[in-house]
């Protein structure tokens, strides 16, 4: 059940030039939070509609939330500090689901953060997979190595890991790793079909978090369609935004 | 502050508070209820049905502009019996008003929902008429006159409930569909459905929505909506459900000052969950500083120059 409430920001921390990381005191909220959930959060009056935000971690009742700059929403957010408060409503949607076994985590760029609860509470261990645009631009690596049995990196100029697409390594860790039981990934739409290419090369399961613009973000007004394989729309805010990779219609 | 009696009554439909959701914006209700009990309403406009399920446009379906949204969901919805059957039940074991929004492709399309749902116990039709007229050619019922006043007539025939007619503001001249409404047998008027609107990204140089227009709500249409529920509510003598950028108190009371008789909140549900209370409260808030009695004492109202 999502609930609505006013967060005191406990601090708020740059990750690297584009990221930005908030940490929030939000009580219950925190405490419902399920792997691969998001919160839509308010910024400020002059914007009417909420931004969405996956959650990040979940520690008790704070929660943290990364993101990047990208339009006027996310850069009155960037610019919040200790002391503030957040008008957040959450925890929404639907997020991973854990199979019987272990999980390969996958994230590209901004998409990153969300891995990282859904790698902390596997209950059967998780390995992980991480691209970045370059060294300078990644973010909560060690927390990642820190998470999981072992973590892969790629980047897209070869300053940190391997020089190449997350599906390369992707490849990579479910070669070696024929025990992982699902993939779960977020990232841009081509790492993700990418990712559920070589999945379905190595026969395993994927589930992919979805992204799509937002009005009511709880499922009532019907604007975050996401078109599924049989052709009917699906909701990101309440059906999604993880899905069942073979659910999605690709071709979009 | 003295107890305002909120109840007011929309063509011969009661309700405990003039405070309803605008179609479109709340589903069936079910999300919203999770945050609080939608018995706090005064009552529900549910999605806009048809007589088909409808899988709606592709997205983006919508965008913010300053104060407000675009929107162009395209009707999605699970049809009018996929409504009956698994909405409806849910709905009616709340205690607030429940009022079927529908579009149609022809007259017909009308006349049978209206059937279908006066029949299953809904309390009041809303007839959206801002939707294409298939057999016209695709032109919007809501901006002919002959063409409102026929489907107006097919939902009067076909209801036992009371028939709202939903007024798009993509006119000319709102009072001529109004006051052809009215001769149809309506029981009563809502506006405003959302203006045209469109937002170019000007760095991919592509509409914002895939459908490149779509239709503007929220706090920016507040203005418009009120001019022109007043000119309706003196060129017609059926009561007026007024909306279009509702977000607080005064706003509501502004619309209710200006004919309205009942207010419906939509957009500003998304950037608060709770606005409608809120809208309620503010509302009672303003008729006990001004030492109504009854919030329908606000009707109309305003002293123009
Ligand atoms: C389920 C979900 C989870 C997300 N999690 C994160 C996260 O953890 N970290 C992060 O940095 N970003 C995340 N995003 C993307 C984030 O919501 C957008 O970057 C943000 O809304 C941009 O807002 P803005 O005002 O800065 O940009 P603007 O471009 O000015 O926004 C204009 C409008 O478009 C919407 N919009 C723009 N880009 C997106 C997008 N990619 N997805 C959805 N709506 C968009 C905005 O919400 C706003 O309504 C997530 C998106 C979704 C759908
Ligand atoms: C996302 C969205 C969907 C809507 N769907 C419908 C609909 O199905 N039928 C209808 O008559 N009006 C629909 N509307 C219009 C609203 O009911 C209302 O008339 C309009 O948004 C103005 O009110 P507001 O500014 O308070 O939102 C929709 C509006 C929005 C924003
Ligand atoms: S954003 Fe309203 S249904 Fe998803």
């Amino acid at each position: 059940m999502p609930v609505q409430k006013e967060c005191p920001i406990l601090s708020v921390e740059r990750l690297n030039a584009d990221a930005i990381s908030i940490w929030l005191e939000c009580g219950e909220l925190a405490k419902a939070a399920a792997v691969g959930q998001f919160v839509n959060i308010k910024c400020g009056e002059a914007l009417l509609l909420r931004r969405p935000i996956s959650i990040c971690r979940v520690e008790d009742t704070r929660l943290n939330v990364v993101f990047e700059v990208r339009g006027e929403g996310t850069a009155w957010l960037a610019a919040r500090s200790a002391g503030e408060t957040l008008d957040v409503l959450g925890p929404l949607g639907h997020g991973f689901t854990y199979p019987e076994g272990k999980v390969l985590v996958v994230g590209g760029g901004i998409g990153v953060p969300p891995m990282l609860n859904t790698a902390l509470r596997a209950p059967a261990g998780a390995i992980a997979c991480l691209g970045f645009r370059s060294a300078e631009r990644a973010m909560l690596v060690e927390e990642f190595q820190r998470a999981c049995e072992q973590v892969y990196l790629a980047s897209d100029d070869g300053t940190l890991g391997v020089h190449g697409f997350v599906a390369d390594i992707v490849d990579a860790a479910l070669t070696e790793h024929p025990e992982v039981a699902a993939v779960l990934a977020c990232g841009p739409r081509i790492m993700l079909k990418t990712t559920y290419d070589v999945c379905r090369r190595h026969g395993v399961a994927c589930q992919v978090s979805m992204e799509e613009r937002m009005g009511c973000g709880i499922g009532a007004c019907l604007v975050c369609a996401c078109k599924s394989a049989d052709g009917a729309y699906r909701h990101v805010c309440k059906d999604g935004p993880v899905f069942a990779a073979e659910e999605v219609c690709w071709d979009a | 502050m003295r107890n305002v009696d909120m109840s007011v009554t929309l063509a011969g439909m009661t309700m405990k508070n003039p405070v309803v959701v605008a179609s479109g914006t709340f589903g069936f209700g079910r999300e919203y209820g999770a945050l609080y009990p939608i018995d706090e309403l005064g009552g529900i406009c549910v999605k806009g049905l048809t007589f088909q399920r409808r899988e709606g446009n592709p997205p983006p379906r919508i965008a913010e502009t300053p104060m407000g949204i675009l929107n162009s969901v395209g009707l999605q919805n699970p049809g009018v019996d996929g409504f009956i059957a698994d909405e409806l039940p849910e709905l009616k074991k709340h205690d607030l008003r429940i009022i079927a929004n529908i579009s149609g492709n022809t007259p017909e399309e009308y006349g049978i929902m209206c059937e279908k749902l006066s029949a299953a116990g809904v309390d009041m039709i809303e007839v959206n008429i801002s939707c294409p007229n298939v057999k016209a050619g695709g032109l919007q019922y809501g901006v002919v006159p002959e063409m409102a006043a026929e489907v107006t007539e097919q939902a009067k025939r076909h209801s036992t409930v009371p028939v709202m007619v939903k007024l798009s503001p993509n006119v000319t001249d709102i009072t001529e569909i109004a006051r052809a409404v009215e001769g149809a047998g309506a029981d009563a008027v809502s506006l405003i459905n959302t203006l045209r609107g469109m937002r170019i990204d000007v760095k991919t140089r592509r509409p914002v929505l895939h459908q490149n227009t779509g239709g503007l709500s929220g706090p920016a249409v507040l203005p418009v909506a009120v001019r022109m529920v007043w000119e309706v509510s003196n060129a017609v003598r059926i009561p007026v459900l007024g909306m279009g950028g509702i977000a607080k108190g005064e706003d509501a009371a502004q619309m209710m000052l200006a004919g309205a008789t009942a207010v419906a909140v939509g957009t500003a549900c998304f950037a608060d969950p709770f606005a409608p209370l809120r809208v309620r409260d503010g509302l009672a808030a303003i008729a006990a500083e001004q030492g109504l009695e009854r919030v329908s004492q606000l009707t109309g109202q305003v002293q123009p120059w």
